[in-house]
């Protein structure tokens, strides 16, 4: 599906052609994307010195059992969240029906909602003990568990439910983005062909939105490859326990960098069939986007039936979960008082309004020097690795980043100590700098896919023109690029931002003396399950995270103009 | 850009600063949840002035303690099971804990051979028996689980949880490799769901009917007995029989939380103050009235619910070192018999 015009810009100037190298930009480009790599090489490194060879034993009794419950976690989260996410964003963009306003940013609610706190709660809700079968039982009269049948929350299929309500919204988020982006005549062109408005989605619109998918089917791959909280709540062995078991119960790290290595080639493996899949697609700008979409009128059935596809996710994902938490929150609202209590809060936001700055700043970088330097493929590369922190449990993460951070730490306090007579100490390690910094690796994914698909729309021309009047590449950046993806920028920033606010398997091992979050501190009680005592501050991280979802919802809105 | 990631960075150094390093205080790498051990830690800086600092994570901190290396902050280790003591004598991050006084406070079989840790508090791991479906001295021993008569009868946690390693541990140690081994995939057997939840899960669905036995330690029981904000939990322990297992033989199994003394620690001399703390008749009283665990001390007065409800046990005396260094191999006897699956 290639786009006349990006043809036509393609074929006027050539983007190959190498441009004037600028060792200085080119320094900072690689510069920044060594600092973020390091973390994943760390591991890597550490996958060398297992303390035994751990391989024989996990292929005889229980690898088969992590791959394919793996596979299966992935399947189902992946399949679910495209088709939860495309289906609703589609329905909100191009079709009219009663509350289609509402979802337009409803439907990101749950994206406020850590995956561990549902997890809890649901199975608070759900398990044999819960209000639900209680009720059940005394509606039935039912004796014992013999008696009926109930889904067991505990399980795989508990574990892909409780995922996909909360990674979703990736997928909702970016088709949604793509669906506005979308030429209107293309659309029409099709329906003049004869498609019906069905035919016009699986044969236009879906294809043309089909790298915003493929972006956010790979962020909640990574997601549900890294997430350990719920799968451990749950008992489902999927390659992540295997990584803590080899770890924790083992003592055997290095074999748990294998196993995080291991999931990593196959993440690669992943993107890369993604990439070959559509590497001949090039789309820029179509010149109609500020003509306003005509949506379709649905018949009452079907416009009703929208609105339930579009209130359950909302409802599951977030309504129930929020209300049940606010219930256990009610009792505790005098802890607000506590002086604690507004010191994690504010640790919690600046630690993530930095991290969502780094990560951006970082990401702009990255994928401008890709632009400038198409030719530079190690750059590219490395890119693409540092994604990768991504895909790795938040604690090996950790690991990662403690031990370039400690050697460097190590290394300028012995140099110090030898020429100038006095030791330096540790100066990142234990500061909140180590958990920036693990943030930045961790979620640079999730930004560098949000401001290269942005940029990759600038047309070529753009630069072009730029530089024939004269503005250097730094002030092309300033002047030009960075006001027209300003979307792209600002949903790069929020998601970052909610992404930092519920990350804590990091931030537990990193962080200095006395030193809580709102997720640590949640964690703490959640842990020796008495998630209730802390219910206010985690009803806290839900809040906060709600406030950058409306304004996210709103900066793509506005992508187009005329609405 | 550039200038912008340069000043955030300078900000957060300058703003946010590093660890703490005044004088009259004790840094702990805290595996134990803060809560926990707060109470204890006033009444530390109470009693000495000096201050504790603490980070809490269930991992990881050994691993920063390692690679911090000579620069490190930590002072004291402290532990909700003997799992990292283990790894830090193992990897050499812990120096023996020089004092007298702890030796004379805490009898041999808590503490490592070299006094390279010490254990602080105990608890057992024992078996919670249905009052409704399970008679008195029907079960009688950890062996019995095995017994065909109670399939599909008992909960428990997941195999790979450190407390039922820790007991796995205990099995290969007294009974062989291959007998713990056949044991295990008869408890496999006779479970009545699929591992999972923790502790206090597998008493709740005694409670509901879902199983007959569950494996637990025992300061769940205190902690369910007197939950006020959640009087649920209260019927879930008033529905069982607490069994200590063995008592005709090597007695119950036992496990710790405890602390180790960190190698390159800033503040020895207070780390040392710390340790002789937690093992004193003060805190020894408070960590079993806070946690409802027994004081590893002889001679103290137990709080009344646990005499009440626990009374005297016969507890296994195994130094705990020895059931600890067959966690690897309990870990792989988990998925041989594929115990979670």
């Amino acid at each position: 599906m290639t786009d006349i015009t990006a043809t036509a810009a393609t074929a006027l100037i050539d983007t190959r052609k190498p441009r004037r190298f600028m060792p200085g930009w080119y320094s900072v480009a690689w510069g920044s994307a060594i600092l973020v790599m390091l973390p994943v090489l760390a591991v890597f490194w550490l996958a060398l010195f297992p303390t035994e060879n751990i391989w024989p034993h996990l292929v005889d009794t229980i690898l088969p059992v992590y791959i394919q419950t793996t596979l299966l976690l992935l399947a189902g989260v992946g399949g679910l969240s495209v088709v939860i996410g495309v289906g609703t964003a589609w329905l909100v963009t191009m079709c009219n029906f009663p509350g289609r306003r509402l979802f337009e940013w409803a439907l990101l609610l749950p994206f406020a909602m850590p995956a561990y706190l549902i997890a809890y709660l649901y199975t608070d809700l759900l398990e044999y003990a819960g209000p639900v079968q209680t009720f059940l039982r005394e509606l039935f009269g039912w004796q014992t568990a013999r008696d009926y049948w109930f889904p067991e929350i505990r399980s795989l299929g508990g574990a892909v439910s409780m995922l996909t309500l909360v990674l979703y919204p990736y997928v909702y988020l970016l088709s949604r983005a793509s669906f506005l982006e979308q030429s209107m005549s293309i659309r029409d062109a099709s329906r003049i062909f004869g498609c019906t408005p069905l035919q016009s989605f699986y044969r236009v619109s879906l294809p043309v939105a089909r790298p915003a998918v493929a972006v956010g089917l790979s962020l909640v791959s990574m997601e549900t490859l890294n997430d350990f909280g719920t799968v451990d709540y749950f008992a489902v062995k999927s390659l992540s326990a295997g990584i803590y078991d080899a770890w924790l119960n083992m003592g055997n790290l290095g074999a748990a960098a294998q196993i995080a290595t291991l999931m990593m080639v196959f993440v690669i493996m992943l993107i890369s069939l993604e990439r070959i899949a559509r590497s001949r697609q090039k789309q820029f700008n179509a010149s109609d986007r500020f003509r306003s979409i005509d949506r379709y009128t649905l018949s009452p059935l079907r416009s009703w039936l929208a609105t339930l596809a579009c209130a359950l996710p909302v409802l599951l994902g977030f309504l129930i979960p929020f209300l049940v938490l606010g219930s256990y929150a009610l009792p505790r609202l005098d802890q607000f008082t506590e002086a604690d209590f507004l010191a994690h809060a504010s640790h919690s936001f600046i630690l993530s309004a930095l991290a969502a700055l780094l990560t951006v700043a970082v990401a702009v970088i990255l994928a401008y020097s890709k632009r400038l330097y198409p030719n530079f493929r190690s750059l590219a590369l490395a890119t693409r690795l540092s994604s990768l922190g991504y895909a790795l449990p938040g604690a090996v993460l950790a690991i990662g980043v403690i031990i370039p951070l400690a050697a460097f730490d190590n290394s300028i306090d012995a140099f110090m100590r030898e020429h100038f007579g006095f030791g330096t100490g540790l100066l990142l390690s234990g500061t909140p700098f180590a958990i920036v910094f693990a943030y930045c690796v961790r979620f640079l994914a999730v930004s560098t896919g949000s401001v290269e698909s942005s940029l990759a729309k600038v047309t070529p021309s753009m630069d072009m023109a730029s530089r024939s009047l004269g503005l250097n590449p730094l002030q092309t950046l300033r002047r030009i690029h960075l006001p027209l993806i300003r979307g792209g920028l600002l949903t790069a920033l929020l998601v970052v931002f909610v992404d930092a606010m519920k990350e804590l398997p990091a931030t537990l091992i990193l962080r200095p003396f006395n030193y809580d979050t709102l997720a640590t501190y949640v964690y703490q009680y959640a842990s020796d399950e008495m998630l209730e005592t802390s219910a206010l501050a985690a009803l806290l991280i839900v809040l906060v995270g709600i406030v950058p979802v409306i304004l996210l919802s709103r900066t793509i809105t506005s992508t187009r103009q005329g609405q | 850009m550039i200038a912008k990631k340069a000043l955030l960075a300078g900000f957060v150094l300058s703003t946010l600063g590093s660890a703490a390093q005044a004088a009259d205080e004790v840094n702990i790498y805290s595996y134990r949840q803060e809560f926990l051990i707060k109470p204890l830690l006033e009444a530390f800086t109470q009693e000495t002035g000096i201050k504790a600092n603490v980070i809490f994570s269930k991992k990881g901190l050994l691993e920063r303690l390692e690679h911090e290396g000579a620069n490190s902050p930590a002072d004291v280790i402290l532990t909700s099971d003997i799992g990292p003591l283990h790894d830090a004598v193992e990897r050499d991050l812990v120096a023996p804990i020089d004092s007298d006084l702890v030796d004379a406070n805490v009898p041999a079989h808590y503490r490592s051979k070299e006094d390279k840790w010490v254990g602080l508090t105990a608890r057992s791991r024992i078996i919670y028996a249905s009052r409704e479906r399970v008679e008195p001295g029907e079960i009688k021993s950890y062996e019995e689980l095995a017994d065909p008569k109670w399939k599909g009868r008992i909960c428990t946690r997941s195999g790979k949880h450190s407390y039922n390693l820790s007991l796995i541990g205990s099995i290969i140690e007294h009974d062989g490799a291959e007998q713990a081994e056949q044991w295990l995939a008869a408890v496999k057997d006779n479970l009545a769901r699929r591992p999972q939840g923790n502790d206090r899960a597998q008493v709740k669905a005694v409670k509901e009917g879902q199983c007959d036995l569950a494996l637990g330690n025992t300061y769940y029981y205190g902690k369910m007995l007197t939950n006020e904000k959640e009087p649920e939990q209260i019927e879930w322990a008033k529905s069982v029989n607490l069994v200590f297992p063995n008592q005709d033989g090597r007695g119950a199994h036992m496990s710790i939380s405890g602390a180790a003394l960190a190698k390159h620690a800033p503040h020895p001399d207070a780390a040392i103050k710390l340790i002789e703390f937690l093992t004193s008749e003060k805190a020894q009283k408070m960590y079993a009235e806070v946690n409802y665990e027994f004081p590893v001390r002889p001679g103290i007065e137990w709080s009344s619910l646990l005499k009440e409800h626990m009374g005297e046990f016969k507890a296994d005396e195994v130094n705990l070192g020895d059931v600890v260094k067959h966690r690897a191999e309990a870990s792989r006897l988990v998925d041989k018999v594929g115990f979670d699956n």
